[in-house]
């Protein structure tokens, strides 16, 4: 496949892509001082319409997704976005309304709100849920403030330290820094697990919460999570749960009865909206009902029947312009409509099945660290597959060859050579049966034709790419 | 019960789990204690089959008043433009939308260069060299330069413009409080910001100078004199544009903006009840190390071949966690496609037409109303496409009338400036027709 011309090597002046109609209201010159004028038009591209849908058809055809095939990406949940999703959430009666238009013109979008927030708060196991922040990341900072403000309320001001254990994903100890607060790293045991001395040492006076996520970063339970909440909240701190790997535990447990405080989830991975190629998400966050006060403003109330909005005077404020990412919440409402409370227990459990039936055949030829059922993910590493210099990286890039995406790779930091896969409950056996088959093939030309392996990829469209150039020589826009 | 995103008969889990050498599903779950587990089952509804669904969304969607109903003259920050047939059958390609961030850039070739063609854009109509791949929000966006302001310039206040929008200006507030930065609003006068109130208060402890334009009253501002007064104390100025405005307006780079942000919704967003959105952010290239977000770089692989990857990850979370510039990761990567796609369908000639042509129609229902007495002329400021009135009857009121005549009408700024109680804010962009004009006109005169 050749590549695609830039947007800006096509087209030739003169030439549009859409008929636009001339103003139907008298012309009048000089409506804006000279001086704030442009001097130049913007020089965007003049294509005619089939040449710009070629364009975007081609270079979707150089691109990924799940529709096109397997994508293991451990802890990003990369399961199937149902259409009817996309189709109800194109209806002109929930696409077309203004955010500020009157909450009597409004009731249908204002009862999607309520709902779901209602849904999601049983889920979580927690008493009142917002739908504002419009990313996993956005969520764990709007929950810490949250945390923050309530321990502020209490007259208690020198809890400005978050525990995070080092298998964190970077965006917990990232979100504790853009929260003006430091993070107390405590490393963890072999498997991930909490160290309770370690934790024992790290709380105190100053400790504003934990966080975590259960199962942990590498896909395993975290057993002992009742005596960690009690650590934690005898020192005053608050437990701050991150959904990320929520698709193992929907209708089994829930972090509320696990001792948490605040939920965040990723309505793009557990609620199977689409991860768009880098958003648009969405990251609601739950919490009991002492933080309810706290909550971004406006919510939606119910009074008799009719919805409307309500501020809170100790609310942290607002995270977002207006009340979040709407269109991907109803996507994710009818997802939840659709599954129902057994669909989505059943869809946690087939999860989990799909990864531990892959650890089980793959353990025959990879190494696999940990012994124990893993949750929806688990974590393999290439060490058996070095003998001749071969490195996760390398089964990675073979992996495009076969026709697959890879699975996340050096991620959890704490084990070495980490290849983390994450086979969604909507997944197939046929499909999963694949992949092994492929991880199976590429061990075994690590061991006797390495050199296809350490140079892959072969069969995608470019080669390995120099990312040190572009970084040392950051080439960021078109230039003519 | 059987579901069509959940592929498995009862004979694949069967072979399944004699793989693996248990008896039940259950077996998996064992390091889950019992006494924590959820002993009952979710309190939720029933399933919905897929025609059950469509219809009880179809149902939701008509208890709300749509814009394809009701003509829209409220903007605010979220405008009712046109958006081109083309977007939206971009965005249904699943090669795109159901891809993931483009960790593995060789078979992500298409999105990366879409995205890369997207920060050219924004670069191209802000008049700057630097732009990420998107963040949030507008208000989100001007809140995280405002960080960046703070963190470059080793200061910690931030003046910020009473013109700019109420939301804008809480979020900064949200963001602000726990880094203990100092914020200090600018007033306005005639509708525009005083540049002797921030001449006044402006200092060395000034990280940043933030304005909006065209201001939240839609009023344009005069950024060069507000420019000069923000660099002359070493503080960084922040414009939060609206980008179809940067069709006849001047590229805010071009004036010696350091930082370019605002809302994207204006340029092929559906307006959806508030979100998705997008947050452009562009700066000068001083500022390009310390920006958030994802950010597309051009390089070449092993045969020397033209390709994109993401680039300066050294500033994201996933490599330098608690000292990363920002907390970002997933961003509006979908929404900053669909922008692509609107100015490359709209174009050169489009874009600057379809600008134009909001001016036209908010200066000829402007002049209408006020000729025929409809309201009164509050500010002599110049204006994009809103501007403000001043209503003999309370603003709430005036708009349940134009509501019984399809009609959503302006704002009311008392909600949110208790100095203009009594004063609408009205938007009228390109896709408003005179007829919709003129009943406006005519509903705000019967009012009058």
């Amino acid at each position: 496949m050749k590549q695609q011309p830039l947007l800006f090597e096509l087209g030739k002046p003169g030439r549009k892509a859409v008929d636009l109609p001339v103003c139907d209201v008298p012309q009048v010159t000089g409506l804006l001082p000279d001086n704030c004028l442009r001097s130049q038009k913007a020089a965007l591209p003049e294509l005619s319409q089939l040449e710009l849908m070629r364009h975007y058809t081609q270079l979707s055809n150089r691109n990924f997704g799940v529709d096109t095939g397997f994508y293991p990406l451990g802890s990003c949940t990369m399961k199937y976005n149902p259409k009817i999703n996309e189709d109800v959430a194109r209806y002109a009666g929930l696409s077309l309304l203004h955010p500020l238009q009157p909450a009597a013109t409004a009731q249908g979008a204002m009862e999607i709100l309520y709902k779901i927030e209602e849904d999601l708060a049983e889920i979580a196991g927690m008493a009142g849920v917002t739908m504002q922040p419009v990313a996993g990341a956005h969520g764990e900072l709007t929950g810490l403030k949250v945390i923050r403000a309530y321990h502020r309320d209490r007259g208690d001001l020198v809890r400005t330290k978050v525990i995070v254990p080092d298998s964190a994903h970077g965006t917990n100890p990232a979100s504790t820094t853009m929260c003006g607060m430091e993070v107390v790293e405590i490393k963890s045991e072999a498997d991930g697990s909490i160290d309770l001395e370690a934790l024992k040492a790290a709380v105190g006076p100053d400790t504003a919460a934990l966080m975590l996520t259960n199962p942990s970063t590498l896909g395993l339970f975290e057993s002992k999570i009742e005596a960690i909440a009690a650590i934690v909240h005898e020192a005053g701190g608050l437990l701050y749960y991150d959904g990320a790997n929520a698709n193992a535990i929907m209708g089994i447990v829930r972090p509320g009865d696990m001792g948490f405080d605040v939920v965040h989830f990723n309505l793009h991975k557990t609620f199977a909206t689409p991860h768009g190629g880098g958003g648009p998400g969405s990251g609601p966050i739950g919490v009991k009902e002492k933080l309810v006060p706290f909550l971004p403003n406006p919510r939606v109330q119910k009074v008799n029947d009719k919805y409307s909005w309500v501020n809170s005077e100790k609310s942290i404020g607002k995270m977002h312009g207006f009340h979040g990412n709407f269109g991907v919440i109803v996507r994710a409402y009818a997802y939840i409509l659709s599954m129902g409370g057994t669909g989505l227990r059943q869809a946690s459990e087939d999860a989990v099945l799909n990864a531990n039936y892959c650890k089980k055949l793959l353990s025959e030829v990879f190494d696999s660290p940990f012994e124990r059922f893993c949750m929806h993910e688990c974590v393999l590493t290439s060490k058996k597959q070095q003998a001749n210099g071969i490195h996760t990286l390398d089964i990675a890039k073979r992996l495009l060859d076969y026709g697959y995406h890879p699975p996340t790779i050096y991620f959890p930091l704490i084990v070495e050579e980490a290849i983390m896969i994450e086979p969604t409950e909507t997944e197939s056996k046929e499909t999963l049966d694949g992949f092994i088959d492929a991880m199976k093939k590429i061990a075994v030309e690590a061991a006797e034709n390495p050199e296809i392996v350490h140079t892959a990829p072969h069969n995608t469209i470019v080669s390995r790419l120099d990312e040190t150039l572009a970084a040392r020589k950051p080439v960021v826009r078109w230039e003519p | 019960m059987t579901w069509s995103y959940l592929p498995h008969t009862a004979e694949d889990r069967q072979e399944m789990l004699a793989a693996i050498g248990v008896q039940s599903p259950m077996d998996l779950f064992v390091d889950i204690p019992e006494q924590i587990r959820l002993h009952r089952a979710l309190n939720l509804p029933a399933p919905l089959s897929e025609p059950e669904l469509a219809k009880f969304f179809q149902k939701m969607a008509a208890a709300n008043a749509n814009l394809q109903e009701y003509a829209c003259f409220l903007g605010a920050g979220a405008y009712d433009h046109f958006i081109p047939s083309t977007v939206d059958h971009v965005l249904r390609r699943s090669e795109f939308y159901t891809a993931y961030t483009q960790y593995q850039p060789e078979i992500s070739q298409g999105y990366l260069q879409a995205l890369w063609e997207y920060q050219s854009m924004i670069c191209e109509i802000t008049g700057m060299p630097v732009a990420n791949a998107s963040m949030y929000d507008g208000a989100t966006a001007m809140a995280e330069a405002a960080i960046l302001a703070c963190h470059a310039t080793n200061r910690n206040e931030i003046l910020v413009a009473r013109s700019v929008h109420p939301h804008y200006r809480e979020v900064l507030a949200t963001y602000a409080l726990d880094f203990g930065f100092a914020i200090k609003e600018i007033a306005f006068s005639a509708g525009v910001t005083s540049l002797e109130d921030l001449t006044g208060m402006i200092g060395k402890a000034t990280a940043t100078v933030i304005i909006q334009n065209p201001n939240f009253f839609g009023s344009v501002e005069d950024l060069s004199a507000l420019i000069e007064v923000t660099h002359a104390a070493g503080a960084l100025f922040v414009t939060v544009a609206d980008p179809l405005a940067l069709g006849v307006l001047e590229a805010p780079g071009k004036l010696g903006s350091d930082m370019v942000v605002g809302e994207g919704q204006p340029l092929g967003l559906a307006i959806a009840f508030g979100g998705p959105y997008l947050g452009f952010f562009a700066a000068s290239s001083k500022l390009m190390r310390k920006l958030p977000g994802r950010i597309v770089g051009q390089t070449v692989d092993r045969d020397g071949k033209r390709g994109f990857v993401l680039t300066l990850q050294a500033r994201e979370q996933h490599i330098r966690r608690e000292k990363a510039t920002s907390n970002i990761c997933s961003n509006e990567a979908l929404c900053a496609l669909a922008v692509s796609v609107y100015l490359a369908t709209m174009g050169k000639e489009g874009y600057a037409e379809t600008a134009e042509q909001c001016s036209q129609k908010a200066h000829y229902a402007y002049n209408e109303i006020i000729k025929t007495g409809a309201a009164q002329a509050v500010f002599a400021a110049p204006f994009f496409q809103e501007f403000v009135v001043k209503v003999n009857k309370p603003v709430a009121e005036i708009n349940e009338e134009l509501l019984q005549k399809k009609m959503i009408g302006g704002l009311d700024l008392g909600q949110y400036y208790p100095d203009l109680a009594g004063h609408m804010l009205l938007c009228v962009t390109e896709n408003r027709t005179k007829v919709e004009i003129d009943a406006l006109v005519a509903g705000l005169g019967a009012l009058a």
